[in-house]
């Protein structure tokens, strides 16, 4: 649909194949919030029914969790940084900003692998209660999706510094800057709504 | 591992079970080999991207799962039949009705539903396939390795017995114990992927590809209705994926989300099941509705009598079927308030419906109307499915659903309502467009037995039920009382005349393709209104060569008045396609092994599947397959082929 593709604009937008994937990943975005919407409705309901397991408060702590968080805020930004090299047209900035937002993402991983770590040790298990199911599989899907953002975001660094910037490889870092950024906003309420209420209530 | 933990024994109808499908499955594999079609079927099939060869693949799936599911249902009705019956053990009950309610749901109702608007829709509005093939070819084959996930469980391993509802803690590792269960959770989550993928995929198609100025408010009604049922999908399916993880995770890891242990709440899963499970009801129905639209308009030869009200009707009914989910269990102590609030917007639902109906009924009023198999099975749908509707807002009535709760009355309803809406509208879709997928019609003297045999035999099969539950005759029972003899005989009675029915249908496809008229214009029922009856038939697998630079409501008819068509030679350019590729179907075949894998619960193994999957998916990002062009010589030849005109 050659006839359909535009000249000017961002790289990702020339192509109609580019503009279908756009739109199509906002909506599965869409589709995301809805998961993690029904995770955040399923740990409220679960929200202390802790059993004999340590309390939320007794374990979560602010100076990690507040590390984590800045952790993931500034890989958001240096996540959009590399969107905006990838706009001005250079290859070696955007290759440059995205290597640094996934050192973030890992460093993040392994501050939250060493959380879980910690907790197993203090006794609250995926199955030691409800509330600690609903604790771990709410922030695990968060870490998993982090995971696999990152296995993504390697793939794509390949292609890039394979094929350069195309309308093909741009659309696909736009499209996992998207996913990036979206994490992101989870996190946002994972902290807040788990970490900083966990703690005060 | 014992061998006969693996393979179940012990009972004498699934070792029949077991050497039919040894025997069907030899006797493919022969057929295949002795005709030397395996090449053919990996190149044209297996290997496709085209949305109309996914579409009619759908279609096979469902019609076997229909096959499944209809077998189940007369398993249970001869059971039933008479007091005191033998036929099938108590545990071995259990399992059928479960399998029967999944089956018919989630493998046959909607993937029969995808499958028309797989074909349809992009016809419909225009469009060369669908936004994203390769997405599409996923979707296809999620489906069917969940559905075929699900449906060895009763030969390998166990057959889930906790109801197509799956309520904790029945359903869960304590009281379900073995893999029958994880069958369930792992064949609807395979399923649910594709679903999914579709939902956006189709939304995507309708929202970018349209024709030239086709505007939202001229699409067809069933585009509309596929548009919105799009909304429900995105929407309801994360919620199942999460509820079906979650119970995945306690059942083999231990957590305690739906469990009696460790504070679990067995509630959280009723009412995450429910909300998506109320919406999945509008996502049959609401295609269903679309599909009698269309028919209507089509053999009332008239345009649909008031469009705008019928789309808004279906946004206020997507809208509404999130916020009532809650009247499944209104008897379980959820409080006077909540339920008057469930109460009074379950009854709500029944307006746009209503309206639905009466634009139907003005479509037909004054009307010359062509009775067709298709327009028989539309018209016979208004009335019954009035009679479930009517019935439904009388189980809405809170108070009044303590009386008819887990009886008949219910069983009645839902297939009233399911039957009359999405099983009649899938019958009436596939004759309807059925010269669009294959080029030739069905016999309509064998569609009218067909019709008439199912037709009645549903209202003798479910009418009665709604007597027998008013007498207080239970659901999930597989002993009946003998007070309850005559009217349960009569309603099995109706059910073998479903399988007539059924059987007839299928008959009707082998007859039509040996002995049928093939098709020589692309408008088949002459009175088309829409884009999809202005291509040749059968479909070039482009779809359209070109189209009108404008196109309207009833696009067709004012192409016909302007004498346009879909081949102006003069407008001819080079069409992009995309490749045949065989990864979408080893991908999902991978993923299929990790879910066995699970089910069983061989974690390492799963884990080996699941990383497969993940290097597949790394592959296919390296694939930088531009696809091909079809050259206006070809597309020159094929339309002329089509339409029956002489070479130069």
């Amino acid at each position: 649909m050659s006839e359909q593709d535009i000249k000017s604009g961002p790289l990702e937008y020339r192509t109609e194949n580019g503009r279908l994937a756009v739109l199509g990943f906002w909506i599965f975005l869409a589709a995301e919030i809805a998961l993690f919407s029904t995770l955040f409705a399923t740990y409220a309901v679960l929200y202390g029914r802790t059993a004999d397991a340590p309390l939320p408060g007794e374990l979560f702590e602010p100076t990690g969790t507040l590390i984590m968080t800045f952790i993931l805020l500034t890989s958001s930004f240096t996540c959009g940084i590399a969107i905006h090299e990838m706009r001005r047209g250079s290859k070696k900035g955007l290759i440059t900003w995205l290597i640094i937002t996934l050192v973030l993402g890992l460093s993040f991983l392994g501050f939250e692998i060493q959380e879980f770590i910690h907790y197993t040790h203090e006794g609250a298990t995926i199955q030691s209660s409800a509330y600690w199911s609903a604790f771990f599989v709410l922030a695990g899907t968060h870490g998993l999706h982090v995971t696999l953002g990152i296995g993504w975001a390697i793939l794509l660094l390949i292609q890039v510094m394979k094929r350069g910037l195309t309308p093909v490889t741009s659309r696909k870092v736009f499209i996992i800057g998207l996913y990036w950024h979206f994490l992101d906003v989870v996190w946002i309420f994972i902290f807040t709504g788990v970490y900083l209420l966990g703690m005060v209530m | 591992m014992q061998l006969d933990e693996f393979f179940v024994t012990g009972e004498p109808l699934i070792y029949g079970g077991m050497v039919a499908i040894a025997l069907v499955t030899s006797a493919i594999l022969f057929i295949l080999t002795y005709f030397k079609k395996w090449n053919w079927l990996w190149r044209e099939w297996l290997t496709t991207v085209d949305h109309k060869k996914i579409g009619i693949m759908y279609i096979l799936s469902a019609l076997a799962m229909l096959f499944r599911g209809g077998m189940d249902a007369l398993m249970m009705r001869v059971q039933l039949a008479f007091p005191g019956m033998n036929f099938l053990n108590a545990q071995h009950y259990d399992e059928v009705f479960t399998t029967h309610g999944t089956v018919m749901i989630i493998f046959m109702a909607m993937p029969f539903l995808i499958g028309l608007m797989n074909i349809i829709v992009p016809l419909q509005i225009g469009a060369r396939d669908f936004a994203f093939p390769f997405v599409n070819a996923i979707s296809f084959w999620s489906f069917f390795f969940g559905a075929m996930l699900f449906n060895i469980s009763f030969v390998i391993g166990g057959s889930p017995d906790a109801g197509w509802t799956s309520y904790t803690p029945l359903a869960g590792a304590a009281m379900s114990p073995g893999p029958g269960q994880n069958f369930y959770l792992l064949g609807l989550q395979l399923a649910g992927i594709g679903t999914l993928a579709t939902g956006i995929n189709l939304m995507v198609t309708i929202l970018k590809m349209r024709a030239p100025s086709m505007k939202m408010f001229h699409m067809p009604i069933f585009t509309w209705s596929s548009f919105i049922t799009c909304f429900i999908i995105i929407f309801a399916f994360p919620i199942l994926t999460v509820a079906l993880a979650l119970m995945t995770i306690d059942r083999i890891f231990g957590s305690q989300f739906f469990t009696l242990t460790g504070e679990g709440l067995p509630m959280m899963w009723t009412n995450l099941f429910w909300m998506w499970g109320h919406p999945e009801v509008y996502i049959v129905i609401l295609p269903a509705f679309g599909i009698f639209s269309e028919i209507i308009a089509t053999f009332a030869k008239k345009r649909l009598f008031g469009y705008s009200a019928m789309v808004w009707s279906i946004v206020l009914i997507a809208g509404l079927s999130f916020l009532v989910w809650v009247h499944h269990f209104f008897t379980m102590g959820a409080g006077a308030f909540v339920n008057s609030v469930f109460s009074i917007s379950t009854m709500l639902i029944a307006v746009p419906t209503g309206v639905k109906i009466f634009n139907w009924l003005g479509t037909l009023y004054k009307s010359k109307i062509e009775f067709s198999v298709a327009m028989l099975w539309s018209l016979a749908f208004i009335p019954s499915f009035v009679i479930g509707g009517v019935t439904g807002v009388m189980l809405g009535m809170a108070a009044a659903d303590f009386q008819f709760h887990n009886s008949y009355f219910l069983v009645a309803h839902f297939h009233y309502v399911l039957i009359a809406g999405t099983v009649f509208a899938c019958f009436a879709g596939l004759v309807y467009w059925y010269p669009k997928m294959f080029g030739h019609k069905l016999n309509e003297r064998i569609g009218k037995w067909s019709f008439w045999f199912f037709l009645i035999g549903f209202h003798v099969c479910f009418f009665p039920q709604f007597f027998i539950g008013l007498d207080g005759m239970p659901r999930r029972i597989f002993y009946i009382a003998p007070e309850w003899f005559t009217l349960n005989f009569i309603s099995t009675i109706g059910a073998f005349g479903m399988g007539v029915g059924f059987a007839i249908f299928v008959y009707n496809i082998y007859y039509s393709f040996r002995y049928s008229e093939r098709e020589t214009t692309g408008d088949a029922w002459n009175n088309g209104r829409t884009l999809e009856w202005a291509t040749a038939a059968p479909v070039p697998h482009y779809n359209f060569a070109t189209l009108p630079d404008k196109v309207g409501y009833d696009a067709l008819l004012d192409m016909k008045e302007k004498g346009e068509t879909t081949f102006d030679e003069s407008k001819l350019e080079p069409i992009h396609m995309p490749n045949n590729t065989g990864k979408p179907i080893i991908m999902m075949g991978i993923l299929a092994f990790a879910s066995f894998a699970l089910v069983f619960e061989w974690v390492t193994l799963a884990a080996i599947g699941l990383i497969g999957t993940i290097i597949m998916m790394g592959i296919r990002s390296f694939d930088y397959d531009d696809g091909h062009y079809v050259s206006v010589d070809e597309i020159k030849r094929t339309e002329r082929a089509a339409r029956g005109l002489n070479d130069e």
